[in-house]
């Protein structure tokens, strides 16, 4: 019978700690270039002119399709070689995970602006506003309040998605157990916490989430998926 | 970027790709099938009015749908070896991670399925003196099964995408046999890229024929 | 023509407009002096929202040119074939419907802003104006719409007669040259409609340039001074309230009025 014995990891609980930061410092990051991104692929997808909606589809169709852990590696390996700078586990992984959020924050965009009904954007113009005025003050205002679950939603798959940087020895949360795993000889332990962990901050963050879904319910405004 | 596209290295070992892709397909054909036949007992579990299966189906989805995949596969590689008196290879602690997750995943999808069902179906199998058993069976699974598909086939393109994490524990599929290509021929641009293309023309058509399908079913509704 | 002697505040010329193969619009001239309040008639297919949303450039005209205040809008080129083609820049026609204003049958109010707000929005936006000076004016304007005391209320909270109301009050705050209104009562419940209305005939007895497309035969009646029954896409008659409506000569404008026979003068 196994004994558990879980004071290696509370004694080295800085180590995990420091993982936890980074691994938020990524998400962070990823969200703060991935949505302004994902607004600008989205409407340049929506934009009438080929030239600027083919390529846009085409960044955002590649980034959702292809599995992410490829494209972090091709930035890591690959891509400093390309362009010949260094590239360090963060850069590679904030650069990843920003266009790949942005694919899919694209998508969210996307869907929240075509949703919103064609008289909104008709009376906007009809009042002689350009197409960018009716789309800061009338479209987005009311797609953002749309898209608001279905853009948290994103934010957590992205948080739980950035474990694969340990992969290319970026210290985030998993990295970090790994390295304790090894020097205690306890993974059952680390990992176990680690996995709790992870699942206390996401399960938290989804409540939040399904908390605001229940109220856009109630307020009558449908979720965008 | 005056890089020398060079992927004659890449193509002089056609073996090694061909191993990982088959290590792929291995790998995705047992977690396709374990996670959905698992996500479908897990989706009725949800369903179901006696708290003893209702409380650990739940349990199951919420923490496999709340913690990462990679861990999972990192606990059943490094942690479940200390719990069990036998060996796992990365092909069982790969399998496992993410065919339980992909269960929890799938299990929201049938349990959604079957709720979106109007009561009206129930009360007419019920009516013609069907035992619950077969009212699921013969009347709800099908009609739900039409729903769900554009979310299964979803869920299996994410299946695919996540099989490349099995090379995190050294696994012998497309990612692990690029990343061997890279390091033996020094040439990580193409080998990384030749794998991301094979990726995207097997995945993209996929993606593409799931939009059709909701575009389909949306019709047709 | 009643307008010979006023110069037209609009003038249109051959207007057409295809959706793909559908030709919706073939070919229509009218003349609209300051001043005109020209109901438009016509049975739903005919083509009369289309022409309606062709003037403030909601639809873009096929062929045809459009004059407003004696200005052609568009830049006319001689395509081959000798015909005209004309190609508009968005940057005019942001500028012409800021002079031509439009009330929707969906009213089409914005649900994130109150009834204030919405009047307030094209003044802050497109005219530039200082927050309270727009304040000021859109609360002016929702008084002469009769709802000064629903100004911090959001659409959802309000009636579909009050929400016309609002329409139409954010249409009138930028002071157009000329009215567009696309069957303004249409989405209406039937005890709500009279309130609309009762609006309209108000803005009429301002001398406003009004068009108005509208199934209301008796409405438009007493509203209008030029009465056109479109079907087919063109003009099918034309005339004083009194020809068209009561007098009309032409077989389908006389088929279309006996079916809307409920209405009385």
């Amino acid at each position: 019978m196994y004994q558990w014995d879980f004071t290696p990891v509370l004694a080295n609980s800085g180590m995990l700690a420091a993982g936890l930061a980074n691994t938020l410092k990524v998400t962070g990051t990823a969200l703060a270039l991935g949505v302004p991104f994902g607004l600008g692929l989205a409407l340049l997808r929506l934009s009438s002119w080929r030239a600027l909606s083919l390529p846009a589809g085409f960044i955002v169709e590649f980034f959702r399709t292809t599995p992410p852990l490829v494209q972090l590696f091709w930035f890591f390996f690959a891509l400093p070689i390309l362009i010949q700078v260094e590239m360090t586990p963060f850069v590679a992984a904030a650069l990843t995970f920003s266009i790949q959020s942005a694919a899919f924050f694209a998508e969210v965009f996307r869907a929240g602006i075509v949703s919103i009904e064609r008289g909104q954007s008709e009376a906007a113009r009809a009042l002689g506003m350009t197409g960018s005025q009716a789309m800061r003050r009338v479209i987005l205002p009311q797609a953002v309040k749309r898209m608001i679950p279905a853009f948290t939603e994103r934010a957590i798959e992205l948080m739980k998605t950035t474990t694969l940087v340990a992969t290319v020895s970026y210290a985030d949360l998993l990295f970090q157990a790994n390295e304790l795993a090894q020097k205690t000889f306890r993974p059952l332990e680390v990992f176990t916490v680690t996995a709790l962990i992870y699942f206390t901050v996401i399960y938290a963050a989804s409540l939040v989430v399904h908390r605001i879904e229940r109220r856009m319910a109630i307020s009558g405004e449908t979720t965008v998926h | 970027m005056n890089h020398n596209w060079n992927f004659d290295a890449v193509w002089a070992n056609p073996e090694a790709l061909l191993a990982g892709a088959a290590g792929t397909l291995r790998i995705f054909t047992i977690c396709l099938v374990l996670g959905l036949s698992l996500g479908l007992l897990v989706g009725l579990g949800r369903y179901s009015v006696r708290q003893w299966i209702y409380l650990p189906a739940s349990a199951f989805v919420e923490f496999f749908r709340n913690t990462p995949v990679l861990v999972q596969i990192l606990w059943f590689y490094f942690a479940l070896p200390m719990l069990v008196p036998f060996e796992i290879s990365p092909l069982m602690a790969a399998a496992l991670g993410i065919s339980l997750n992909s269960a929890a995943f799938s299990g929201e999808i049938f349990r959604g399925g079957i709720q979106s069902l109007e009561r009206s179906q129930w009360e007419g199998a019920q009516a013609l003196g069907m035992t619950d058993a077969q009212a699921m069976r013969r009347i709800i699974l099908p009609q739900a099964i039409k729903r769900m598909l554009p979310a299964l086939t979803n869920r299996a393109i994410e299946i695919f995408k996540m099989s490349t994490l099995a090379s995190a524990v050294a696994y012998v599929e497309l990612l692990q046999q690029g990343k061997l290509i890279a390091s033996i021929n020094y040439n990580p641009i193409e080998a990384y890229t030749v794998i991301a293309l094979i990726f995207f023309a097997f995945l993209y058509p996929l993606v593409q024929a799931t939009y059709v399908l909701e575009r389909k079913l949306r019709q047709g509704d | 023509m009643t307008s010979d002697t006023a110069l037209p505040l609009l003038r249109v010329t051959g207007l057409r407009k295809h959706f793909g193969r559908d030709e919706i619009i073939r070919g229509i001239d009218l003349d609209v002096a300051p001043g005109d309040r020209i109901a438009i008639l016509g049975a739903s297919g005919s083509g009369k929202s289309t022409l309606l949303r062709c003037l403030n450039f909601m639809e873009r005209p096929t062929a045809g040119r459009i004059v407003l205040g004696g200005k052609v809008i568009g830049t006319e080129r001689s395509g081959h074939d000798g015909k005209i083609e004309v190609s508009y820049s968005e940057s005019e026609l942001t500028r012409v419907r800021q002079r031509v204003g439009m009330v929707f049958q969906q009213f089409n109010l914005f649900p994130h802003m109150t009834a204030l707000g919405n009047v307030m929005e094209g003044l802050r936006t497109v005219k530039g104006m200082a927050r309270d000076a727009a304040a000021a004016k859109a609360q002016g304007q929702l008084a002469r719409v009769g709802l000064e005391d629903k100004a911090d209320v959001y659409p959802s909270r309000l009636s579909g007669g009050q929400k016309q109301r609002v329409a139409i009050a954010r249409a009138l705050a930028m002071e157009p040259e000329l009215l567009l209104f696309d069957e303004p009562t249409s989405a209406l419940d039937p005890e709500l409609v009279g309130e609309v209305l009762r609006t309209i005939r108000t803005l009429a007895e301002e001398g406003r340039t009004m068009l108005l497309v509208t199934h209301e035969v008796g409405f438009a009646y007493h509203f209008a001074n030029r009465v056109l029954f479109i079907a087919d896409g063109v003009i099918h008659e034309q005339g004083s309230p009194d020809e068209v409506l009561k007098h009309p000569q032409q077989a389908r404008t006389q088929a279309f009025l006996a079916r809307h026979n409920e209405f009385q003068f």
